[in-house]
């Protein structure tokens, strides 16, 4: 094996083909020694991203940051014992040592039947481009140009708007390799570009903060800065004034930005770790209903330019389009390879979790919804951690608005909601058409039959 | 503690203080107000019992430098996450593009003033045998286990990391530290008929792995679990609205980071946007409530020698009798300020800017017998373990889940509740303070606190609280 250099900071961009090279190279330097150190099994994920990011405040530079980051994790197999180690400088003698340790760690660890390596033939072996590189030619004035306009369009916009916590761009490259004893080795490449802003209102009835945000594969594609920034301003301007709601239950309207959430701890709770674990409310729901009827859920791993959309999972296994959810029934769990095993099952290809999961089905539009729900509670943002996997028992801190015959009315914070997960997602009345196409679970507007507000 | 971060970072990559000398010399050029390096290596190390059996290990290494420069109220940043002398200036050259000057200067360092040490220098991730952490998380498996047979699963988590840190900065600093930090959580499922719940407990700080051996230590967390979940089996729904609330000692002072803490950072207040800010001297408590943030406590899990700037760690007054007086701060915010900077400057890694961040803060004890306080209720409930919080620090509003509550009526305690939400104003929380006991006490250890995007090890605490208004989130 020849030498580890370190590549020079902007390598990624300039020359993906050679930081692939470099890192399938330091990834079989890695196997092999797994191997000549007794591992029957090994597998080894490599990492390596550049960012540059700007931040601006007040229209004034607040930080320029240049972020380099690599990082390995090598996991071994022996006699059905696993040791893993990482580390995040590539030198040779570092991944010399963690390669060492973890064999250390293995000889320590109890046999596990369910560990090991997914079975070869399940191994990804096409591997399309999915359209997820497109490195920009930017420097860091255009970045920091772009910003300053963001900031200034949300800070125009009103004149309440009299503070700002800044806005910032950001741009990114990363290279990814993962390889194991099989002989399989798989590598990706994929760039993000994302814009944020922040401001705060103030009015006689107190201050306010709420941003928005953008965030694409290619830069062309981010909304325009003077959006985002009074995309910010209009957020934040309709927090002013808010005040409590009486206690009582209420349908809840859960705006995109946090309907996604509710999907996501259905995710979670149809994953292989708690499931095997004991630690859901859904154990056992294969073929339950757990939507209404109209709902499916669809994963499209390989969706062209999605944000997390990969040919292979973190086991290396091939990914595929399969639904989640169909006509409201749960038809598969999430599972990696080892969770899979714990339960007595087959993989789903979902080591890391769901890729590019769509909400599918009969949709209206989000002002369709407010006045299906007529009164109630429009949610924009939840809080803290109050969420139970295991019962299913919800509640959150929340603030949003509060609607009247289908029309926002004003303004609510300081309030919590609750109900069962259960409960809220098998009555939901209805799905927006709002969807957000910027994350990984794709979803828009979801209304709620009922929750229990708790405010005066 | 100095001597040995030194020749971990800098002696075993051939730098010495000329080559530190030189890279500071480019941070210190025209229009550039404070610029450092921060040599980092953490070593961690995990075990994790499931299901019966040790299934995992990992061992994980991380070091490099962070080089920031600071113009005004900007900071040029950038970083490499190996030490030797060409990453180091690389990356001295990213961060000064915050100027446009390219002009360089000349830095003297020498080695800082001692700080008091707060803890050992030894490496728990070194200390003792692989085959002794597997026994450990076996034995405390089948002691779990024994105590209620209702106890279905049973995960145990043990975890120590060593953090060698040098800081040099062209305000003249050369300094360091040596920082362990150990760690056992206990989680516990448990089932009855229908019914799944779960129960937690663990601890830590920053002391050697043999006292977390110690049977007295992990027996105490493994009760406490599985109390937990036996009581969570019988929780019934908890009741929804504006209610007095009684918070149990130690780990519900969660309530003070949330509502208080994050409020009164140096960042949040220079820039206009806390729900504190211009408000030094004002009334925000009852005159019973005194808080601070104390990061000198003997081996806590949020303490420090030094911060992660060089400032020898303090303990910071922010709310005396009642009267806001102190906020906490990095140096950054202090010059802008123009106060001290009070020991509060933190990072994640070598690979995140320092800003503003808490180490253990805590009320002191008031006057009341806790059963005094309980029994002064007469419709209220009694929370006395949280999962952690959140704030939105420009309106001031705050959450925290509980996770182990129970109803008071009459001034005594019912039956348990099911977890859920508590929702306050931070600035107004504290004036709605009825009664402070004398039982302070701080949290077990299991603290981590996150701030744009970084995480921090932090400590929390206080007496048994009786507040007379808080909005509860359940269904009933």
């Amino acid at each position: 094996m020849g030498q580890v250099q370190a590549s020079g900071i902007t390598a990624i961009i300039d020359n993906p083909d050679r930081e692939t090279e470099l890192l399938i190279g330091i990834a079989q330097r890695i196997l092999d020694r797994a191997r000549q150190g007794g591992a029957d099994q090994a597998e080894v994920g490599i990492s390596s991203s550049l960012a540059r990011e700007v931040g601006v405040r007040l229209g004034e530079i607040e930080v320029l940051e240049e972020a380099r980051d690599r990082g390995v994790r090598v996991t071994v197999y022996r006699n059905h014992c696993s040791g893993s180690a990482s580390t995040g400088d590539l030198r040779p003698d570092v991944i010399d040592e963690c390669v060492d340790r973890a064999l250390a760690i293995a000889r320590h660890t109890q046999p596990d039947k369910a560990c090991g390596l997914a079975n070869p033939e399940w191994m990804a072996r096409e591997f399309p481009d999915l359209d997820l590189w497109h490195p920009a030619d930017l420097g860091i004035q255009d970045l920091i140009d772009r910003a300053l306009i963001m900031e200034q369009a949300g800070r125009d916009a009103d004149e309440r708007i009299g503070n700002s916590e800044g806005a910032s761009v950001s741009t990114e490259a990363g290279i990814g390799v993962y390889a194991n004893s099989h002989g399989f080795i798989g590598s990706s490449r994929g760039t993000r570009h994302s814009q944020s802003c922040v401001l705060i209102a103030r009015d006689d009835s107190g201050m306010q903060r709420d941003y928005d945000w953008d965030s694409s594969r290619r830069f062309e594609a981010l909304a325009r800065p003077e959006e985002t920034g009074t995309g910010a301003a209009r957020r934040v301007l309709r927090r002013l004034g808010a005040r409590r709601v009486p206690t009582g239950p209420v349908p809840v309207l859960f705006a995109p930005e946090v309907a996604r959430g509710l999907i996501g701890h259905m995710v979670g709770a149809v994953s292989g770790g708690n499931l095997y674990r004991r630690s859901s409310y859904l154990l056992d729901s294969v073929g339950d209903v757990v939507l209404p009827e109209w709902a499916t859920l669809i994963e499209q791993p390989r969706l062209p330019g999605g944000p997390a959309s990969a040919c292979y999972d973190g086991d290396g296994v091939a990914t595929r389009e399969s639904a989640l959810v169909a006509d409201g029934k749960l038809l598969r769990y999430v599972l990696s390879n080892y969770s899979a095993r714990r339960l007595g099952l087959t993989t789903t290809a979902n080591a890391g979790g769901v890729r590019n999961l769509t909400l599918a089905g009969p949709s209206r539009s989000p002002e369709q919804l407010m006045a299906e729900m007529d009164t109630g509670l429009l949610i924009t943002e939840v809080m803290g951690q109050g969420v139970n996997l295991v019962t299913g028992d919800y509640s959150r801190g929340a603030a949003g608005l509060w609607v009247e015959n289908g029309e926002i009315a004003w303004p609510a914070e300081e309030i919590t909601i609750a109900g069962h997960l259960r409960d809220m997602l098998g009555n939901l009345r209805g799905a927006g058409s709002d969807i957000d196409q910027r994350r990984s679970i794709r979803v828009g507007s979801l209304l709620v039959d009922r929750m229990v507000v708790a405010g005066q | 503690m100095f001597e040995i971060a030194r020749a971990q970072l800098l002696d075993a990559s051939g730098l010495g203080q000329s080559e530190i000398e030189l890279a500071m010399g480019r941070l210190a050029g025209q229009g550039i107000d404070l610029g450092d390096l921060y040599f980092q290596r953490r070593v961690r190390e995990g075990w994790m019992l499931e299901d019966g059996s040790v299934r995992q290990g990992n061992w994980d290494v991380d070091q490099g430098v962070g080089v920031r420069a600071i113009a005004g109220a900007g900071t040029g940043f950038a970083y490499a996450d190996s030490i030797s002398l060409p990453a180091l200036l690389d990356a001295a050259d990213s961060a000064r593009a915050i100027t446009r000057s390219g002009k360089t200067g000349q830095v003297r360092v020498q080695q800082s003033a001692l700080a008091r040490q707060r803890y050992g220098e030894q490496d728990p991730t070194g200390q003792g045998q692989p085959s002794d952490r597997v026994e450990l998380l076996r034995t405390i498996d089948a002691y779990v286990r024994s105590l209620d047979q209702r106890v279905s699963q049973v995960s145990v988590n043990l975890s120590a990391s060593h953090e060698a840190i040098v800081v040099a900065s062209t305000d003249g600093v050369l300094t360091g530290d040596v920082r362990p930090l150990v760690r056992l959580d206990i989680r516990v499922l448990m089932e009855e008929g229908d019914r799944r719940e779960q129960g937690f407990s663990g601890g830590g700080g920053r002391f050697a792995l043999e006292d977390l051996m110690d049977p007295e230590t992990w027996q105490t967390f493994a009760s406490q679990a599985v109390r937990q979940g036996a009581i969570n089996l019988t929780a019934e729904a908890a009741p929804a609205g504006h209610m007095t609330v009684v918070l149990g000692p130690g780990w519900p002072g969660v309530l003070l980071h949330e509502a208080i803490g994050h409020g009164l950072e140096g960042d949040f207040n220079r820039k206009g946007i806390s729900a504190f800010s211009d408000r030094i001297g004002e009334r925000v408590a009852t005159e019973e409530c005194t808080i601070v943030d104390d990061g000198t406590l003997e081996q806590r899990r949020g303490s420090l020698n030094i911060d992660d700037e060089g400032t020898p760690s303090g303990c910071t007054t922010l709310i005396e009798n009642g009267r806001l007086v102190g906020y906490m701060q990095d140096k950054l915010n202090a010059r802008l300020m123009g106060v001290q900077p009070t020991g509060n400057g933190r990072r994640e890694s070598f690979a995140h800017l320092p800003m503003p961040r808490m180490t253990n803060t805590y009320m002191l004890p008031g006057k009341h017998d806790p059963g005094e306080i309980i029994a002064s209720v007469e419709d209220g409930i009694y929370a006395v373990n949280f999962n952690g919080g959140q704030v939105d620090i420009t309106s001031g509003k705050f959450v925290f889940a509980a996770s182990e509550a129970y109803r008071i009526r009459n001034g005594k305690l019912g039956g348990a509740i099911k977890g859920a939400t508590l929702i306050g104003n931070g600035p107004d929380v504290l004036t709605r303070v009825g009664m402070v006991g004398n039982d302070l006490e701080l949290d077990s250890g299991v603290g981590v606190c996150g701030k744009e995007g970084q995480s921090v090890p932090v400590g929390v605490g206080q007496p048994t609280l009786r507040i007379d208004g808080l909005t509860v989130g359940g269904t009933a």
